[in-house]
Formats: C-alpha cells, structure tokens, sequence
C-alpha cells in the first residue's frame, strides 16, 4: 500500500459563530479508503477542506507522513462536486493546467484520459460534456498529478441515478488500481459501504465522529446487492436517520 | 361546473429574438434609398440634409483629393494610441481593483469620483498637461477608455467563479498561473464586452478633441465643413466616423467568436 497517513487531532471549526465541526480525532491510513458520511450541512465539505490545506481549522491540527513519490506533483488532490473544470479549456487542456511544466505532459495526459475513457473527447469542451463525462475528467485530472492522497467530494452526487451507478464502479476499481489514500465524502450510503473501509459517521452539526465502521474486504469483490453490505447500509441508516431528519428541518445558513 | 374539451392550447414559445444579417443590412439600405427618394422629390432640401447622393460625391472627392486618408490616418493613429493606452491600464487596474484589497476600495473611490466628469471639460487642462499637439489628444481618449475599462474587469474578475479559484489553489497553481489561467479568461466575456462600450466613447471623444486646436482629423474636419456650412462635406465626415463605429463592432463581434468560442 503506497500514500500517506493523514491524521486529525482535535479539529474544530466554525464559520463566525457558526459551530461546524467539535473535536474531529480521526486517522486515514495510508492507502485505504476513508469514507465521510453525515447530514446534508454536518460539515463534511468543510472537514475534507480543512484536510487537504484548503481552510484552516479553528482549533486542532491536521498532520501528513509517509513517503511520496518522486513523481508526484501535488500530493493532496481534490475531486470535486460540481466538477470544476475550466469552460475555457478542452478535456486535454484542463487536465494540461494542472501539469504545469512536466516534462511528461504529453504521456500524463494520453494516460489519465485511456483510463478514464476519455481519449476521443480530448479536444471536446466540458459544455459538450455530460455530468458523467465530466466527473470523469475531474478523476482523470486529480490522478494525473500522481497524488499521494485523493480527496473526493461528493463526486457522484451532482449526477443522475444510473450514471451515478455506473461511475461508482468505474471510481471503485480506479480508486482499487491507484492504491492511494482516499478521503470520500459523501450522504449516499450505498456508496459508502461499496468504497469504505473505514466508514466515519458524523453527527449533525456541529459534526462529531458518532461511529466509525470498518469493513475489510477491498473493494474490488463488492457488488451493487451484497446483502452484508446492504445489512451495513442499513445500519448506517438508523445511526444517522434521526440526524439526517432533524438536519432536514434545520435553517441552513447559506455560505458566505 | 366549467368543462374542458378539446386539444391544449399551445401557450409556450416566443422571448427568443433571432439575429438576421440580412434585415440589419436591409433596414440601413431602405432608410438611405428613401432619403434619395425624398430628396430626389423635392422634399429635403438639400443644404437641410443633402441627399445621399451628393454625400457620395462628396466622399469621392476626398478620397481622391488624399485628403480624407489624411485626416483618417491621424485620426485612427490618436485612436489606436488612445484606446490601446486606456485599455492596457484599464485592464490592469481592473485586475488589481479585483484581485487585491489594497486596491479594491481606493481604486473604486477613485473611478466613482472621476468616472462620471465629462473628459471633454479635462481637454484645457490635457493641453496645459500635455501641449497642445498629440499628447492632450491621446491623453483624453486613454482617460475616457481607463474608467470604464477598469469597472467591466473587476466586474468580470468578480463573476470569476470562486470554486474555480480554490481548484487551482488546490492544484498548486501559482498566483500568477492562477491569473493568467482562470481569472483572465474567466474575466474576457466582461472585458469585451467593456471593449463595446469603450471603442464608442473612444469615437465620440476623439471627435470631440480634434475639434480643439487641430488641423488633421475627421473631428477638425467636420468642424471646418460645419464652420462653412459645407454640409454635404459635413455629412461626409459623419458617414465616416459612423463607418469607423461599424468596423470597429464588427472586429469585436469577431473576436469575441473567436476568443469566446467555448460557451
Ligand atoms: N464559507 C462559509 N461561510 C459560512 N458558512 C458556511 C461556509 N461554508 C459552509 N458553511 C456552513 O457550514 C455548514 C457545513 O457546511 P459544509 O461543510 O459544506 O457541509 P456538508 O458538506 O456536510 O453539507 C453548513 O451549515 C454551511 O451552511
Ligand atoms: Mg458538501
């Protein structure tokens, strides 16, 4: 198993006197997937920011170790929601930006765009693009960087249904392949049993770890209707069903 | 009890106005044909509005006499100066209006203070700056394009999505990658959009400045032909300068297709 450790130690935060997260003491080891699942506004985007040096934390600390390869250019490497690709800029250039002056540029595209599918819709803008496709350039752009730890957040949800099927195997096998640290964020259950091993529950806001679920088995044996999956997913569900209704109900305070 | 019987009523459509070439074209060659027709009937009279005829004439004439590519060439020199200056600072205020609170609220008390005084009343004091030759000329093109130049780049640095901004600072993007990738091309539609409004103030100001103290120039041109009550002479150096505004949209309607071509 290759990436980094990432490791929590007392992680709060809050937006002014909004309290978002309380006390955050959390380990992902290196090359295993750690899943985030909690209520819509529990702090889960919030949490990955903070992880990956995107926010800084109110209180607490956020630490790396391990070793990164020689090759990497950027060690922590989002996924986003809404995908974030520059209109401007084709497939091909889009995952070029984040490449900067790398010798293999040429090499690092043509790979990342093979594994995702996406060599024919090099030179297609991302507004020819379907949510699917698009998601797909955003993987292939975090993974050509080469990063020691991949931060996804809510990669799937911006997607219908049954793309949303069809990507969660696609991303389950790529995240399996690249062996990397992986921080997934997500409310969809299913998907957290089907990536997780280790599932971190987290409560409304503020967030706070209410349970933490290990499944050990990798990833690549687990199918769409394994019932002990399901039986997790529906445990899972009644951790968090209470939380996720009384955040439902609750005043969201739109983001700055 | 009210009843419905019968096929729905189509109640959609409409609210999206196409372009047509064609009738844009059309409109101006109809309008020009009936003020031939008008006058050739007897019903303008001619030092009222001489007829396009004679305005075609009196374009021919000067462009064969050499002097309208006199008076073209040093205008279009001042307006090139004046625009390219203006533009280039603009945009560059513009950026750091956008980008850096150092800037933001002592540039934008600055542009809402000076923005609204008409350059045209700043001309005496160009020339006393600047003399009365070129430089007070140029100096009130660039003054007039710099304002609004800055309001549409911050404006455009402003819409430039936030996310898109984090994405490259996750990336490891450079500062300066980061302004040249994402917040520059992010800002263009703005910008050239700004370049509408400025090439038209650009116009009207040049005009303006060239009927103070100069000799060369459609401004000073039609200045004189006015002085004389030469108004097909007149005429023709409006006609010119309303060209010069087709040309100068239809060049920006042309790169905006071609630097915009991803939306
Ligand atoms: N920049 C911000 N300023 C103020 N409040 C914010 C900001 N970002 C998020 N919030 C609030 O913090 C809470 C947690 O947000 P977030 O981390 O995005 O939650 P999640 O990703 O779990 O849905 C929400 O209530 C949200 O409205
Ligand atoms: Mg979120």
């Amino acid at each position: 198993m290759s990436g980094l450790r990432l490791a929590l130690n007392g992680v709060c935060h809050a937006y002014r006197d909004l309290t978002v997260l309380d006390g955050i003491d959390l380990t992902a080891e290196p090359g295993e997937v750690s899943v985030l699942v909690g209520p819509s506004g529990c702090g889960k985007s919030t949490l990955l920011g903070i992880m990956g040096g995107m926010l800084l934390p109110s209180a607490g600390t956020v630490t790396v170790s391990g070793d990164i390869a020689a090759d990497c250019l950027n060690p922590l490497s989002y996924v986003f929601q809404d995908f974030s690709l520059l209109p401007w800029r084709s497939v091909a250039g889009n995952i070029e930006l984040v490449l900067g002056k790398c010798p293999s540029r040429a090499e690092r595209v043509a790979e990342v765009l093979a594994l995702t599918g996406l060599t024919e819709f090099a030179d297609a803008w991302p507004r020819q693009l379907s949510g699917g496709m698009r998601q797909r350039v955003g993987i292939a752009r975090a993974l050509a960087v080469r990063p020691a730890c991949l931060l996804m957040d809510e990669p799937l949800s911006a997607l219908d249904a049954q793309t949303r099927d069809l990507l969660l195997d696609e991303f389950s096998s790529i995240i399996a392949r690249a062996g990397t640290t992986t921080i997934y964020v997500t409310h969809n259950l299913n998907e957290a049993v089907r990536l997780g091993q280790q599932i971190v529950v987290l409560s409304r806001r503020p967030g706070r770890i209410r349970d933490i679920v290990r499944i050990d088995r990798p990833l690549a044996g687990r199918g769409a209707r394994d019932p002990d999956l399901l039986a997790i997913e529906e445990n899972l569900w009644r951790m968090i069903r209470d939380d996720a209704a009384a955040a439902e109900r609750e005043r969201i305070d739109a983001p700055a | 009890m009210p009843r419905l019987n019968g096929p729905v009523r189509f109640r959609g459509g409409g609210f999206s106005p196409r372009d047509n070439g064609w009738a844009s074209a059309g409109t101006l060659l109809g309008l020009v044909a009936l003020w031939q027709l008008g006058a050739s009937a007897g019903l303008i009279k001619s030092l009222f509005l001489p007829p396009p005829v004679a305005i075609c004439a009196a374009l021919y004439h000067l462009a064969i006499s050499g002097e309208l590519w006199r008076h073209l060439s040093a205008s279009l020199m001042r307006l090139g100066i004046g625009w390219v200056t203006g533009t280039i600072f603009g945009i560059g205020m513009g950026l750091a209006v956008g980008l850096w609170s150092a800037f933001r609220s002592p540039g934008m008390a600055v542009v809402a203070a000076l923005f609204p005084i008409p350059k045209i009343a700043l001309v005496p004091l160009f020339i006393i700056w600047f003399g009365i030759g070129e430089g007070s000329k140029i100096a009130t093109l660039a003054f007039g394009v710099f304002f609004p130049t800055v309001i549409a780049t911050a404006g455009g640095v402003d819409n430039v999505s936030r996310g898109l901004i984090r994405m490259g600072q996750s990336f490891g993007l450079s500062t300066w990658a980061i302004v040249r990738t994402i917040i520059l091309p992010g800002a263009l539609p703005a910008i050239l959009s700004g370049f509408r409004v400025t090439t038209s103030i650009a116009i009207v100001l040049l005009v303006a400045a060239e009927m103070i103290g100069a000799e060369q120039g459609i401004g000073a041109f039609v200045l004189s032909a006015g002085n004389l009550y030469d108004t097909d002479n007149l005429l023709a150096g409006i006609v010119v300068l309303s060209v010069m505004g087709l040309i100068v949209a239809w060049v920006i309607g042309r790169l905006e297709r071609a630097l915009l071509a991803w939306r």
